[in-house]
């Protein structure tokens, strides 16, 4: 049997909702895990990917960590794959792309009833928030796209397994949603 | 009932009543509204839907969806520069901008005193006598330096656009060859005459004999589609007359309406003789608002000769009339459904085919939709005889084709060919010199490389609307792909997702690819978004958006090779300033809070 794939994935500014999703897959696990091995993932609690064949990322790009983390998975996987809405479109967190980060900042730590001697959070360890969430394939190349909110444990099996066969992925009638 | 019912309004009753207090004539009494207060307001939207028994949200609707209508104050001045790529080439830009510096004006804003506001609008129709603009929907043409000084003074002193000079808005025919069509002399109601001695069924023989093709750009057989919409079941049949010529570079219809308008409404009249129609429509292009009395003048006197109204030359129960439609600056309105849309007061969003308006036209009737050339062609055959006029042209694309030259050439201007005619012929004929490319047929046409100079207009090889842009060796091929692209980002009527979005995506790409961050991703991305907008668009629009950069990819690649970067991707953006605001905010400069942008 050839060598395992080598897999990492990563929830950016997503809600873990495709890792669930990807759970959902439950039995096929086994077969799944004959066939590839992960590296960086919240599976696996490695915090950096090495060469990898597949990146699996979902979410947005909200702030400058997240920035870090797709150019670590970029540089790292041969194919990289934008799971969800969030990642294929900003999502839910792109919501805030309307407003002005500066008003958003201000109402949330100085101006929110109820607060007091309340200050913006500034302490470096803190990654800054950009000020528009963009999609992956605004910041890096993105080779796939799986859309969904969440794309269904199913459509994953069928992607993840075309994609170690060698074939070019295709989500047939049912596993493509939008919602 | 509202209690708005109660407001008199004097002169919104005045239009209603000229309008038959009809929903269907929404487009027109909102452009009526606003040519009398500015714009229109809510009192007005609010009394309307009172009075018309339809929701507010369905004027609004309509009026949002034109661009030339306005819910909010645009100025007692509405300056619109023509963008089109001939005005950029004739200086189009420039002038803009100074116009701006010298009212202290932001593009797209109204002044502060509420004078005036400047904007651009896609192509006005006068590529030939260009730059070109619309003040208040009046065209102004040959745009100079000293010329916009001078508007913008008058406009300062609010002199009456009446009282401006009348040079500014002269609008020349030039045309510099003609042929049956434009050297057409037939006196009014000779081609009723003899069609009336043949009666329907050979009218459409002839017609079909002849072979004359719809010269709106697709070719349908015309003689065929009068055969289907007269044997369509139907209580009442439509005639109508697509002048809304939107399609950049082309200007013949004007020209046509000008010069020939008998003829137009003698095609039109022997259509609705042919098929049994009692109802005329001529939709004219909002751009073209000048014309509208000329052209109302000439169907009054058609009235009083007899040539229209009831009992045409005195044959009894040959009923027809012509209502003259003002389009409000909508591309899409030139798609035959869509127009049909509109004229029936609503937004101008296609509809599905089929059915087709030949059985489901205006009001759900029959309806023969042609192009203003076709009708012309028509009445010629009628005059001349199938056979004589099968002879004109080639044996698929018989009879003779207006095509409007602009662009590199030192005479723009109408010129009628024979079918067949080469790029090449014409080329010579407009006196162009080191050309590079043609863009045949507008936007949604082809982009013609010197190597095909010496391909035939025509249908079996170029089918054409009749726009023939002249780009010469000084022209950069991309920017010329770029502005069609923001064109049909602009027109898309918002209807369909494919090509709503996938519009603006390639807007943006070609934005990316020009501000020099493009990489070779962006053009598989181009291709790729290409494959999408032509499989899954709802109309033509979407299928056809593509075209000018595929065009372009294929002869003048390097035009956009130059510009990408050596690297796989290269953001839009720019990440580090996109910390900006969190960094002004947190009062943070430390290493972490900044970023390097990577190219991958």
């Amino acid at each position: 049997m050839s060598k395992k794939l080598r897999v990492a994935t990563t929830s950016l500014a997503g809600c873990f909702g495709c890792h669930m999703s990807l759970l959902d897959i439950d039995e096929r696990l086994f077969p799944l895990l004959d066939l590839i091995e992960f590296d960086r993932s919240p599976l696996t609690d490695i915090k950096h990917c090495g060469p990898c064949d597949i990146g699996f990322i979902e979410g947005g790009i909200c702030n400058a960590e997240n920035v870090h983390v797709l150019y670590e998975f970029r540089k790292n996987c041969k194919i990289l794959i934008a799971i969800g809405s969030c990642a294929i479109t900003g999502g839910l967190p792109a919501q805030r792309n309307h407003l002005d980060l500066g008003s958003c900042l201000t109402e949330v730590y100085l101006t929110e009833p109820g607060l007091e001697h309340g200050h913006i959070p500034n302490d470096p360890e803190l990654p800054l928030p950009l000020d528009k969430v963009h999609p992956l394939h605004e910041v890096v190349k993105i080779d796939y796209f799986i859309p969904g909110c969440p794309p269904s444990g199913d459509a994953i099996w069928k992607f993840l397994t075309d994609l170690i066969a060698g074939k070019t992925p295709e989500l047939g009638h049912g596993l493509i949603e939008y919602d | 009932m509202s209690i708005f019912a109660e407001v008199h309004d004097d002169y919104l009753d005045q239009i209603l009543a000229r309008y038959d207090h009809s929903p269907f004539n929404l487009l027109q009494i909102l452009r009526e509204v606003q040519e009398h207060s500015g714009h229109i307001n809510t009192e007005a939207v609010n009394y309307l839907s009172t009075r018309l028994h339809i929701p507010r949200v369905r004027i609004e609707g309509v009026a949002t969806f034109y661009s030339f209508l306005h819910l909010q104050p645009h100025g007692e001045y509405r300056v619109l520069f023509s963008d089109n790529i001939t005005d950029r080439m004739q200086g189009s830009q420039a002038l803009m901008e100074k116009m701006c510096q010298q009212l202290w004006l932001q593009p797209g804003k109204v002044s502060e005193d509420g004078l005036v506001s400047i904007n651009t609008t896609s192509c006005t129709g006068m590529c030939d006598q260009g730059p070109a603009m619309l003040v208040n929907g009046r065209a102004i043409t040959r745009l100079t330096h000293q010329r916009v000084q001078e508007i913008g003074s008058l406009i300062r002193n609010r002199t009456l656009l009446s009282d401006w000079p009348a040079d500014f808005f002269r609008v020349e025919d030039n045309i510099h060859r003609s042929g049956p069509l434009l050297d057409n002399t037939i006196a009014p109601g000779d081609v009723l005459r003899t069609a009336l001695a043949l009666g329907g069924k050979d009218i459409v023989e002839a017609v079909k004999n002849s072979g004359l093709r719809g010269r709106g750009g697709a070719g349908f057989p015309t003689g065929l589609k009068w055969e289907a919409c007269c044997n369509a079941p139907g209580e009442a049949r439509h005639v109508v007359c697509n002048a809304d010529e939107g399609e950049p570079g082309t200007f013949k219809d004007r020209v046509i309406l000008t010069r020939q308008a008998d003829l137009v409404f003698e095609g039109m009249t022997l259509c609705a003789l042919a098929v049994g129609a009692q109802h005329g429509y001529l939709y004219l292009r909002g751009e073209y608002r000048y014309l509208l009395e000329p052209l109302q003048a000439v169907l009054q006197r058609r009235r009083d000769n007899n040539l229209l109204g009831k009992n045409i030359l005195c044959q009894p129960g040959f009923d027809f009339d012509i209502v003259i439609h003002l389009g409000a600056g909508a591309y899409i309105c030139g798609e035959e459904s869509a127009l049909i849309e509109s004229l029936e007061g609503k937004r101008g969003v296609p509809r599905n085919r089929p059915p087709f308006p030949v059985t489901h036209g205006y009001k759900q009737q029959p309806t023969a939709v042609d192009n203003v050339e076709t009708f012309c062609s028509a009445a010629l055959v009628m005059q001349m005889g199938a056979e004589k006029y099968r002879a004109i042209g080639t044996s698929k694309s018989s009879g003779t084709k207006l095509i409007s030259v602009s662009g590199d050439c030192p005479r723009p201007g109408i010129y009628e060919y024979p079918f067949g005619v080469s790029v090449r012929q014409v080329l010579q004929d407009c006196g162009a010199v080191n050309t590079r490319a043609v863009q045949v047929s507008g936007p949604s046409g082809v982009c013609v490389a010197e190597s095909e100079f010496d391909r035939k207009l025509g249908f079996e090889d170029l089918p054409t609307a009749g726009a023939f842009m002249v780009f010469d060796d000084s022209r950069d091929l991309f920017e010329v792909a770029r502005n069609f692209v923001h064109f049909f980002a602009h027109e898309s009527c918002g209807f369909c997702t494919p090509c709503r979005v996938g519009t603006s995506m390639l807007k943006s790409t070609m934005d990316k690819i020009a501000a020099g961050l493009g990489t070779k991703y962006d053009l598989r991305e181009i291709e790729r978004l290409d494959h999408v907008l032509q499989t899954s668009s709802h109309c033509g629009l979407g299928r056809t958006a593509c075209n000018p950069v595929l065009h372009t990819l294929k002869h003048f690649r390097p035009a956009y090779e130059n510009r990408l970067k050596l690297l796989e991707f290269k953001p839009a953006f720019d990440l580090d300033g996109a910390l900006a605001r969190a960094r002004q905010m947190t009062g943070r400069d430390d290493a972490g809070a900044h970023l390097k942008t990577e190219g991958v």
